[in-house]
């Protein structure tokens, strides 16, 4: 039988340190809502969402309040919108014309976000993938729980370069329309490489085409438990490191884990996976840059940083994958700026800058996140930004994303507001030189070699 | 038997334990094992009950155990028991 320690052990790691269950995201697909009439397929979209979801924010505070762990975030992430929409859509008006009617299913069954207004073009774009990509901006704009992402490379396909070059002018105008809110519509839009189907996590969770009608993904966190576990394990060395944070990674899991059966079982939708993501929020102590700091380096960026975070990134892996019949998602720490307060004391020291970041990507989920830069950085220089971080994810066989905020009117040492779990963020330093010519070639960068394995 | 656990957490004090089990016996809820310990001065207390023939639901439990926990200066939780035999058995 249970015993009082491991009972008041569960309750510190909810009380003190953070634990939750960061999401429970419901995948829906949409492809049935097709139509050759943008109206009708609005119509069909707000219906079938409103019907599939209209239990699973109440289910979710449920089993909230039953096993007394909070659920942070109940989402929706749908198919690829350029997919559902390519039948009726003529040009990006008729994108918006979904958008919103996405935002209003959203808001009438309470979700925090609906993710998959995205299109994937990894080796090209279709005309409707191309009218869905520049909608973004007018869709941001009038909407408030979309979240876009655009797949633009494969391992498998290489990187479509036009799609890249495209979205460097994209996310600036999409910086530009929402620029009274320190352009968030930028937090709201990610581009990615290797982008997985069952992602629950925002901004880039869509329902992929290879599931199934309906299903329930989770993500977990936990970064504060993560820290305080190793607090215990001070001056040990890496072998007595790695068990701690593996065993810790397993305990949180095994809660994702119950509450994912739980949720699919009272819903009636099949489980998809677990995202073993440690996800960390702007409350102190839920802090990924701060679990470096307890392992010895005195701020994130330091040297010795990429190596923390990658056996970070694979002990919590190690630990995971047995507390979970299914794993899948992006499974790895995230390493976000602005909703990382640890995270935001090392880019205002000094101590992080964008390079370091872009090389802490290569061993971890899931790229360039939520980074503030000037808002005058060129569309161009966004882009090389964009094409660098794919092609990482590209050679790596992994996924790596950007979503990157050129925050309208700020200079660099500036602060952008966000708010709630977005956060806040300090502009950062972008390297000024011109990658113009590169980036306005056209084309695609081919697939790496290593793909070729048939 | 649908097993869950009660938390009391707080500045100990008298009559705690006996004002938490005569809300339980009020409601049916059927006490299967208590055990208490003292961490750094507050008193942490548990209880295994089984909440089969409870005359409220869950969430009424749950609301008025957390009405007591502030009359008496405590944090009162009802818990499934799942979430702990999750996490710390195999």
């Amino acid at each position: 039988m249970i015993n009082i320690n491991e009972v008041l052990e569960t309750n510190k790691m909810i009380e003190k340190q953070n634990l939750d269950v960061r999401t429970i995201t419901l995948g829906i697909n949409l492809l049935d809502c097709s139509d050759s009439d943008v109206n009708v397929v609005a119509e069909n979209v707000y219906n079938k969402i409103t019907t599939v979801a209209k239990d699973l924010v109440p289910t979710g505070q449920m089993i909230e309040k039953e096993l007394g762990i909070p659920i942070v975030n109940k989402r929706i992430s749908i198919t690829p919108i350029s997919l559902v929409g390519a039948n009726a859509c003529k040009s990006p008006e008729d994108y918006v014309v979904i958008a919103k009617a996405l935002d209003r299913a959203a808001k009438k069954v309470g979700v925090n976000f609906i993710g998959g207004y995205s299109a994937l073009v990894s080796k090209g774009m279709t005309k409707s993938d191309e009218y869905l990509i520049r909608s973004i901006p007018q869709a941001m704009k009038e909407t408030d729980l979309i979240c876009s992402s655009i797949n633009v490379g494969s391992t498998k396909t290489g990187i479509n370069m036009d799609a890249v070059k495209l979205l460097g002018e994209i996310v600036l105008e999409t910086a530009e329309l929402t620029k009274e809110n320190d352009s968030l519509g930028c937090a709201k839009l990610v581009i990615l490489c290797n982008a997985p189907d069952d992602n629950p996590f925002m901004a880039g969770a869509f329902h992929g085409v290879t599931e199934a009608d309906a299903i329930i993904n989770v993500g977990v966190s936990g970064p504060g438990v993560v820290k305080s576990a190793l607090e215990s394990a001070k001056g040990a060395d890496f072998g007595t490191l790695c068990e701690t944070v593996k065993k810790t990674a397993f305990k949180i899991t095994r809660v994702g884990q119950l509450v994912a059966s739980e949720a699919s079982r009272r819903l009636g939708i099949p489980f998809g996976i677990i995202d073993l993501s440690l996800a960390p929020t702007p409350a102190i102590g839920d802090s990924i840059a701060e679990i470096f700091e307890v392992m010895g380096l005195e701020r994130a960026g330091a040297p010795g940083t990429t190596a923390a975070l990658a056996m970070l990134n694979d002990q919590v892996k190690k630990g995971g994958v047995m507390a979970s019949s299914y794993v899948g998602g992006l499974s790895g720490a995230f390493i976000p700026v602005s909703e990382d307060q640890g995270m935001i004391d090392a880019v205002k020291e000094g101590a992080l800058s964008l390079e370091k970041l872009e090389a802490m990507t290569c061993v971890c989920s899931v790229g360039l996140d939520m980074i503030a830069i000037p808002g005058d950085t060129k569309a161009t220089t966004i882009s090389g930004l964009i094409a660098d971080e794919m092609a990482i994810g590209m050679v790596n066989q992994k996924t790596t994303a950007v979503r990157i905020i050129p925050v309208i009117g700020k200079k660099v040492g500036d602060i952008a507001e966000f708010g709630g779990l977005l956060g806040y963020a300090p502009i950062m330093k972008v390297n000024e030189f011109s990658c113009d010519d590169f980036v306005n070639r056209g084309g695609r960068i081919p697939a790496p070699i290593h793909s070729f394995k048939n | 038997m649908k097993k869950t656990i009660i938390t009391v957490v707080g500045k100990d004090s008298v009559g705690i334990i006996a004002k938490v089990c005569t809300y339980l016996s009020e409601n049916q809820v059927n006490i299967l094992d208590i055990s208490q310990t003292i961490v750094q001065g507050y008193f942490n207390m548990m209880m295994i009950a089984d909440v089969n023939e409870a005359t409220k639901d869950f969430v009424g439990l749950s609301n008025d155990l957390e009405k007591i926990g502030e009359e008496i200066g405590c944090i009162i939780k009802i818990q499934r028991e799942d979430i702990f035999n999750k996490m710390h058995r195999l």
